[in-house]
């Protein structure tokens, strides 16, 4: 359809002006500067990515991503961290309809997927160093260990972060404040969800099939 | 209802006020699980399969990838191309232009230099110091 057709359709009164409105309400603000900031988050991974995918073949000699990694454990990671983001929706779903007791059903679903997967990265990475594999190895290797290892370290955060936030709403109820901050939270939560989607094809299965 | 004046915060689904036939959230996020776990299938399947030619399935990963992205953004994030959406799209749109910009810029710059300093055998090393 045209734009400008379209435009006209829409009735002039139902569409005001930024300063009809007066300011926005502090939850879009919050929110707004969260996502400028996830956005930044994004842009230092993008980095991480453009310097993996330029040193992925600076094996130096030591093994390679094909002779590493084992898609099994990579597969129930994002099946972990895919789930633990679903129910974090649930969750702010719960929120909003304010129920304590799905909201820590939630939290607490979330936090063991979330648990789980940080639990088998670790090992992964543990059973790499064992066998020689550790980042100062190789350029590949430091590549890998810091573009993964900055995204475990976020899901760490997500995980203390969730914590501290059951803990606000135990304490504080529903408030205003503590519902920014869980709304905060879902949007950092479902980020890092977006950034391990990047990381399990340009890492993993690229890796592997290549 | 001011809260409909305004943009909505990112993350918020559209109000039911505004939008009545809007599904149901549970409804959003379950449909948004079931073709993120279609995606990843496929993608773990393309990656390990032998039925496919090898060269397309890197690119192949690639697109579903990126359709995964596309889908979080919007069955969880709930990013839509209403009017009452614009500021996040515009600044999704930007953070898109920087990261692409990131990994080209550095992938191209990278291999082209790459390809300079590779000197063919024999021939005078007049280029080093």
């Amino acid at each position: 359809m045209n734009i400008a057709v379209a435009i006209d359709q829409i009735p002039q009164d139902e569409l005001p002006s930024a300063s009809e409105a007066g300011p926005a309400p502090k939850r879009i603000v919050v929110a707004y500067g969260f996502w400028i900031f996830l956005l930044s988050d994004i842009i230092m991974f993008a980095a991480f990515f453009a310097s993996y995918a330029v040193l992925v073949r600076s094996t130096a000699g030591g093994p390679t991503g094909a002779q590493l990694f084992n898609q099994t454990t990579v597969a129930i990671e994002t099946v972990c961290l895919l789930v633990s983001s679903y129910t974090c929706g649930l969750m702010s779903l719960a929120i909003n309809s304010r129920r304590y007791l799905r909201t820590y059903l939630g939290a607490l679903i979330t936090f063991a997927l979330g648990a789980a997967f940080l639990s088998l990265e670790i090992r992964e990475f543990s059973s790499m160093i064992a066998i020689g594999a550790a980042p100062q190895r190789s350029a590949f290797l430091s590549a890998f260990f810091t573009l993964v290892g900055c995204h475990g370290l976020h899901v760490a955060l997500g995980l203390i972060w969730l914590i501290v936030m059951m803990v606000q709403v135990a304490v504080f109820g529903f408030a205003a404040r503590v519902q920014h901050r869980l709304l905060c939270f879902s949007l950092f939560w479902h980020a890092l969800d977006i950034v391990w989607v990047g990381v399990f094809t340009v890492v993993y299965l690229m890796g592997v099939s290549s | 209802m001011t809260d409909a004046r305004h943009e909505r915060a990112p993350g918020d689904r559209p109000s039911r006020e505004m939008h009545a036939s809007a599904p149901s959230e549970l409804l959003v996020y379950t449909i948004g699980l079931f073709v993120a776990v279609l995606l990843t299938a496929t993608s773990f399947w393309a990656a390990n399969t032998t039925l496919l030619w090898p060269g397309g399935v890197l690119l192949g990963l690639a697109v579903l990838a990126i359709a995964q992205m596309g889908i979080h953004l919007v069955f969880f994030l709930h990013i839509t191309s209403g009017p009452e959406s614009t500021n996040n799209v515009l600044a999704l749109a930007f953070g898109v232009l920087i990261v692409f910009v990131v990994i080209a810029g550095t992938m191209w710059i990278v291999a082209d230099m790459s390809t300079n300093m590779m000197m063919p055998s024999g021939a005078p090393m007049s280029m080093q110091h």
